[in-house]
């Protein structure tokens, strides 16, 4: 049974996107969220970790009221999906556990 | 499917409160059902009555209270982590005598076994942490 | 009706309250006859190290309350091996004795048989 992870720490101060990259299920997926969406940038230090999770079939989104609010629609990785509070509720019930990672 | 919601994070302090209340709002416009929100660690300071935010700045309480009322969410504070912060309801403010009582209406206080009640009873159970 | 419910403890001992925190919901949620499993991530593997003494920082100690645990039932504690090397610390290094350490596969395994993770 698969799990939707979120993350909320941008991934140039922390490590947490990475740990949960290296965590992932090839049938999980991951939101992120607040300071999270920095970890979708074209920039991001997990850009390679993010790349190859997808390759493997692993779903990433990122939350579009918190990259409108920082500014960065137009500066994100291919691949990363954008959703809204809506989706992110039928993402939790596609995938049996949330883990959250802060 | 029924939700129940972990809430970690002061509001004011970091966005995990305001992230925690638009996916509670989402989940339930999606016609799902909030079991509870359970406030716990700074997340307590959710259900201060005393909290005075500036009128163009959210105010978080009064949002969780309208959901409350219109949806009939049980907003549960834990009474632990709400003790050592300075969350009391009348029967705690007299039995530690102190001079005030400050949890909002629509608010309750709780132990952490509604917490886990809650993990026994939902299908889904998110944490949104600080 | 009895759930599987998975504890993760990502953060160290005392600069937050969090790990604190995550002890009490554990006693709480054994008390209440749930199937528990513990597992140590990242900078929650440093509260198992052995010789803590909060005392000098005010602090009550988890390294005390942890081997307790056993006696709440709560027996299975994972403790996952690459946020410990990553660390520099082995399993001679940790307070409890009967942890499993888990690789990333195994930690994997462990979430997909719960019903619920509770995050710290």
């Amino acid at each position: 049974m698969s799990t939707l992870h979120t993350v909320n720490k941008s991934p140039f101060n922390h490590a947490t996107l990475s740990q949960c990259a290296r965590l992932c299920h090839d049938q999980d997926a991951i939101v992120l969220l607040e300071d999270g969406v920095y970890g979708a940038l074209t920039s991001s230090p997990c850009a390679t970790d993010l790349a190859s999770l997808l390759a493997r079939g692993v779903a990433l989104f990122a939350l579009e009221c918190d990259l409108r609010a920082r500014g960065l629609e137009a500066r994100l990785l291919p691949g990363i999906q954008v959703t809204d509070e809506r989706g992110f509720v039928r993402l939790s019930l596609e995938h049996k556990t949330l883990q959250s990672w802060y | 499917m029924k939700f129940a919601i972990a809430v970690h994070g002061a509001p004011h302090t970091s966005q995990a409160s305001a992230s925690a209340y638009r996916f509670a709002r989402a989940l339930l416009d999606e016609g799902h059902e909030l079991y509870r929100v359970f406030f716990y660690r700074d997340g307590v300071h959710n259900g201060s009555a005393l909290a005075a935010p500036p009128q163009d700045e959210q105010d978080l309480t009064a949002d969780w209270q309208t959901l409350a009322r219109t949806h009939n969410v049980d907003l549960l504070v834990c009474i632990a982590a709400a003790l050592r912060r300075g969350i009391l309801n009348a029967d705690e403010a007299e039995r530690y005598a102190k001079p005030a009582a400050n949890l909002a209406q629509g608010f309750e206080l709780g132990g952490l076994g509604q917490l886990v009640d809650a993990a026994v009873h939902v299908d889904r159970l998110i944490t949104f942490g600080a | 009706m009895r759930r599987q419910l998975l504890f993760i403890n990502r953060h160290s001992p005392y600069g937050e309250s969090v790990a604190r925190d995550a002890l009490d919901a554990v006693m709480t949620a054994a008390a209440y006859d749930q199937h528990i499993s513990l597992l140590f991530l990242d900078d929650g593997v440093f509260q198992l190290l052995v010789g803590q003494a909060p005392g000098s920082i005010a602090q009550k100690s988890l390294g005390a309350s942890l081997p307790a645990l056993p006696l709440y039932e709560v027996e299975d504690i994972y403790v996952h091996l690459g946020s410990l090397q990553a660390r520099g610390l082995s399993p001679e290094d940790l307070i409890l004795e009967s942890v499993t350490l888990l690789d990333d596969a195994a930690v994997q395994a462990l979430r997909a048989r719960q019903d619920h993770i509770l995050s710290f």
